[in-house]
This record gives C-alpha cells, structure tokens and sequence, in this order.
C-alpha cells in the first residue's frame, strides 16, 4: 500500500495501517471487555478503591493539582532544577547578557574554525 | 485572472498593508464588522498564496520585481547585478508564506469572538495585519536591506500587540519592553552585517551577494551577528527568555502568529547560511553550533515547561523545545553539506524532518495556544492550579486539546510524529546520541501536556465553572480547521514532504539555482 507511505531515510512509516490496526486491536479490546467478568458485582465493595483501609476522600478534594504532579520527578532532580530556575531571572539585562555571552562564544568558534 | 496571478507577489504584501491603513477608518464607521473584514482580507491573501504555490511548485521560482518596467525582468541588458527590489520565491519562500496565510488568517477568525469585548479593536486588527504583511515581506523577499525593513516592521507590531492587554496588571506591558529591547539589539545587529555586506560588495541583492561572496573575514562577522541574532528571535536557548514572556502574555490569537513570526526569523537564519554562504563557510563548524544550540533549546526548553503553571508559559517552553527539534534536523544537513555521501545518505532527510517539523509546529503549537486562549476565555486565568474539570463542560476544546497535544508529543498518526520520525531515523545515522536525546525530549514533552490535560481537563466539575459553557463558533471554526490539516498531515505526510518541503529543501541547499535565477548564467 503506497498510499500515505513515508519515507525516512532508514525504513518506512504507514500511518493508514496502523490506524487500521488500532481500530482492529481496539475492536477486539472492546469485545473482550464486553464479554466481561463473571465474579463482577456492581455497586459492592468491589468497585470501590481500596486505600490501605481508609475511608474514600471526596473526588472534588482527591484531584492532583498541577504543582503536586511530578513532584518526585523535580525534586530527584533539584540540583539540575535549582541552577536552571535561577538563570530565569526576569531581568532584560541578563536576557542581554546572554545574547552577547553567546555572540562572544560563536565569534571565537567560527573565527579560529 | 492572469494579471492577478502575476501580480500575486506584491498583492500579498499590498493587500494585508493597505487594509491596515483602511481598518481604523472602517472602525469609525462599523466597529463591531472590522473583524469580519479582516478575517476576509487575510482569507484573500491566503487564497492568492495558494495560487502562488500552485505555480511555484509546477513552474518554478516567481521573480518579481518593483518599479521596473517589467515585473519578471531581474537584469536588464548592461547590468551586472540587479538594483531594483525583487522578491524571489522559490519552493522555501511559499513554504514559509503559506504557514503565515494560514496562521493570520485562523488568528482573524478566532479573535472574532475572542476580542469582541475588548476596546480598542481597530488598532488590534491594525497591527496584525502589518504583522502578517512584515511575515510575508521577510520570507518573499530577495533584497537583504527590504528584509531589514519587514523585520523591523515586525518588531515593532510585535511589541504593541504583546502589550495589547497591559491594563490587566501590568505584565503584559513589561512582556513587549523586555521584546523591544532584545529586537532593538537584533535590528541593530542585523542592520550592522547587513552594512558589512553593502560595504563590501555594493549591492544589497541576496543573489548577487551569494554569488560574490568571499567568505572573507567581514563574511565571518556578518554570519556571527546574523546566526546569534537571528536564533534569538527564534528563540534558541540560551537566548530564549524573551519567549515564556512575550508568548504568555500577548492575546492568544497573536500568541500563535508571534509563533510563526520566530519561524519567519529560523527561515532568514536558514536562507542566509545556505543561499548566501552555503560550502563558503566551514559548514561543520556553523552546523554543530547548529546542533548544539538545538538540543540545547529542545532539552532546557522541555525540562523547564515541565515544572511551569501556567498553561500558556508552559506551550512557550514548548515552543523553545520544539524549535530546538528544527535547528537539530536543518544543522545535521549543515554539517554535512561540503560531504555529498552523507548529504545524500542521510543529510536531505534530516532538513526534510527539520523543515517539515515548522509547518508542523506552527499547526499544532498554534493549536494549542488556541485551545489555552478557549480555557483562558471561559475561565478568566492561566493558572493551572485553579482549573480543573473543565472537559465537562468544554468538550470541543478538550478533543481539539488532546489533538494538537499528541501532535506535539510525536504519538501516531499526527503530524508530530512524521517529522519527528524523520529527524531521529537520519540524526541516529549522523550521531545516535543526539537521536536519542531527541526521544527522551518527546518522552518529556508527552509528560507535560499530560500535566495539562489533567490539571485543567479532567477531575470533577469545579463548582465555579459548573456555568461554563463551550467558547463561540469562531473559535471553535479556527480550532477544528487546525485539527483538520494536523490529522491530514498525520495521515498522508508523504504527500506533503513530497510537495512541499522536498522542494523546498532542495531550493535551500541548491545555491547556484539560487543565484542564476536572478543574474543568469553569471
């Protein structure tokens, strides 16, 4: 099949058959739970999350907000995050800075190359 | 419909800048049609870059000239180089054009809705609409020192359009000073090599500067204020703090036209390493520092969106990581340029994945600052800590949300992942490590939009947006086109690499087609 067929230099990519195979395994997914399980009783203990024994807090006080997610993620990586944040100063001076410590670098790189 | 067609070139710039003039005068008469008005003339101008395109692509490069006697007559009898100002379209120029049609005119329809209460709209429209004409100056240009001008132009509208709301806290006027002193530096930088140029060679052509070029030690101060100016505008880390500032706090609309605009600047940076100096200068050298401050950008600019919250910072870190994939992609082919083995093995694959990922970035970046735009117009903030299941109420923004994210993170079948896939297949070939940094920054990228969508999507329905309802249909018309050629692209990428960015990958690399357009066999 050529159609949608792209060339990447090493190999080749097909977007159409691969749209055609998640529609095939996601039918067979969708069958599979359809059929679903015998031991299942809705509305038991069963559907309810299981917290090392504590009572279920509310949806509305359980969502994540957006400065807890990946909190383990930065705060492994605190020492690569602290310099980094600090360079981010807000100051047009150091924007400046930047531009000429750059300008001053590739000058020495392509002048001696 | 011929003379129209011939004439293509300059209406693209004519039309855009004399509505500009036409607009507050039309405001004193019928405010609240401006935006219909502009929306159409930006629909026009689109139309006319599609003609162009068409013709390009079968015929060839569009040569135009101003003020002579005929517009595709770059040399008349007895001259040795050009005088007059000419735009030289070639397969890279319309590419470049086209995503600026495209972008301002998605950007006018979206503000329909989106400006609607705001004062002060005919200025808005104004300066938009000399945006998006200093866009298309920059890339159909052929005249160094009129590029200067349209980038000029474009600072400047730049810069009163990020400071378009600076009666909400201030911020967004601090935003567009922090903008117009680095653009200052750039203008003056620029202006400076382009001054080297003419001094040396008296001419201001880029046609004819390529074709003299010496590569001589004023050249290699010339290329150093262009390359470091030029990735500042593009925003290329370490120089990219202007961006979260600048990107955040202009309306969402221009947010995404300022996006194109730093693309405009990565095509002059592009054009004027490979159509003016091309295997005149050490292409390894300038093509790692191609590479270097690409994944430079791409990494920092990755790691620092992660830990942002606010969602319209966080797609300005974005940005700098994405544009961090073109710098990648473009300065592999750099690098290999003087090697015609590796140039031909894997070098012209690498620019098609890095001059494919602009069109595609400008599609799904400016999607998705579209869709912070609909969460900001809903819920009046850009905090991420105060959102939350807004995909109950805002179903259209959350599928036209989830769209440009998986675009943007690389996951099939969106655009994202053809160019993507393309950059790391021919980038392993030249150097695995960087193929790999490359994967980990989508890994990276996919996290962070995850971040958004649950923070500000998912979760129950907060009790103060339990009223919000799902922005107006002009807005959800830009959105969905968006989303429409994001999936197109996703689907037949071949089609576009084939049409689009093969062609104009090889009008970059090929110099010498370049220069004989204008000056012949010269």
């Amino acid at each position: 099949m050529n159609i949608g067929l792209l060339e990447t230099g090493s190999g080749h990519w097909n977007a159409l058959i691969w749209f055609i195979a998640v529609l095939i395994i996601g039918a067979g997914v969708i069958y599979l739970r359809n059929e679903g399980e015998e031991k299942y009783k809705k509305g038991t203990n069963q559907t309810k999350p299981f917290l090392s024994g504590n009572p279920e807090i509310s949806k509305e006080d359980s969502h994540v907000g957006a400065s807890h997610i990946y909190w383990g993620f930065t705060e492994a990586l605190k020492n690569y995050y602290e310099p980094l944040v600090k360079m981010h100063t807000g100051s047009i001076n150091d924007y400046s800075g930047w531009i000429i410590l750059i300008m001053a670098i590739i000058f020495i790189i392509v002048g001696v190359s | 419909m011929n003379g129209i067609l011939m004439h293509a070139p300059a209406l693209v710039i004519a039309l855009p800048l004399l509505a500009a003039f036409v607009t507050p005068i039309l405001g004193r008469f019928n405010y609240k049609k401006i935006s219909w008005f502009v929306s159409a003339v930006f629909g026009v101008t689109l139309l006319l870059t599609l003609l162009m395109a068409g013709q390009i692509l079968t015929n060839g490069t569009i040569v135009y000239v101003f003020g002579g006697g005929e517009a595709g007559l770059a040399l008349p009898s007895g001259y040795t180089f050009p005088i007059r100002i000419i735009f030289q379209i070639d397969a890279m120029g319309i590419f470049m054009a086209l995503i600026t049609a495209v972008i301002s005119f998605l950007a006018a329809v979206y503000s329909i809705s989106y400006m609607e209460d705001y004062s002060g709209v005919d200025k808005y429209y104004t300066l938009l609409l000399l945006l998006a004409t200093s866009m298309f100056g920059m890339e159909l240009t052929g005249d160094i020192f009129n590029f200067f001008v349209f980038f000029e132009i474009s600072s400047i509208s730049s810069v009163a359009l990020i400071s378009f709301r600076s009666t909400f806290n201030g911020e967004p006027a601090e935003a567009a000073i922090k903008y117009m002193v680095i653009s200052s530096i750039s203008a003056l930088m620029v202006l400076f090599a382009i001054g080297l140029f003419y001094g040396q060679y008296g001419t201001l052509n880029m046609a004819a500067i390529a074709s003299f070029m010496q590569f001589t030690k004023l050249d290699k101060m010339a290329l150093i204020l262009f390359l470091t100016m030029l990735a500042m505008k593009s925003g290329a880390v370490p120089m990219h703090m202007w961006t979260p500032d600048a990107y955040s706090e202009a309306p969402s609309a221009i947010t995404v036209v300022l996006v194109a605009t730093s693309q405009a600047s990565l095509y002059a940076l592009f054009r004027i390493i490979f159509s003016l100096y091309n295997v005149t200068l050490n292409t390894v050298t300038v093509g790692w520092i191609l590479i270097i401050l690409g994944v430079l950008s791409m990494f920092i600019g990755v790691t620092m969106a992660v830990i942002q919250k606010d969602i319209k910072r966080l797609m300005a870190y974005h940005s700098i990581s994405q544009t961090g994939y073109m710098l990648l992609g473009v300065g592999v082919g750099l690098a290999v340029l003087a090697n015609p083995a590796a140039l031909a093995s894997y070098g012209i694959k690498a620019m098609e994945g890095g001059i494919f990922h602009i069109i595609n970035n400008a599609l799904y970046k400016g999607l998705l600052f579209l869709t912070a735009g609909a969460l900001f117009y809903r819920t009046g903030t850009r905090d991420l800590n105060k959102m939350g299941g807004l995909a109950h109420n805002m179903s259209y923004t959350t599928l036209f949300y989830i769209i440009g994210a998986a675009a943007i993170a690389g996951i099939p079948p969106f655009n994202g992942f053809a160019s993507k896939l393309i950059i790391y297949e021919s980038v392993y070939q030249f150097n695995p490590l960087l193929a790999i940094i490359a994967m980990l920054v989508s890994i990276l990228t996919l996290a962070s939009f995850v971040k958004i969508f649950h923070s500000a999507f998912l979760g129950p329905q907060l009790e103060q947006y339990k009223s919000v309802q799902e922005v107006p249909k002009s807005m959800v018309f830009a959105m969905a086109v968006l989303s429409i050629i994001i999936i197109f692209f996703g689907l037949f990428p071949n089609l576009i690499v084939k049409y689009i960015v093969h062609p104009a990958v090889m009008a970059l690399i090929n110099q010498s087609h370049y220069t004989s357009t204008i000056l012949g066999g010269m």
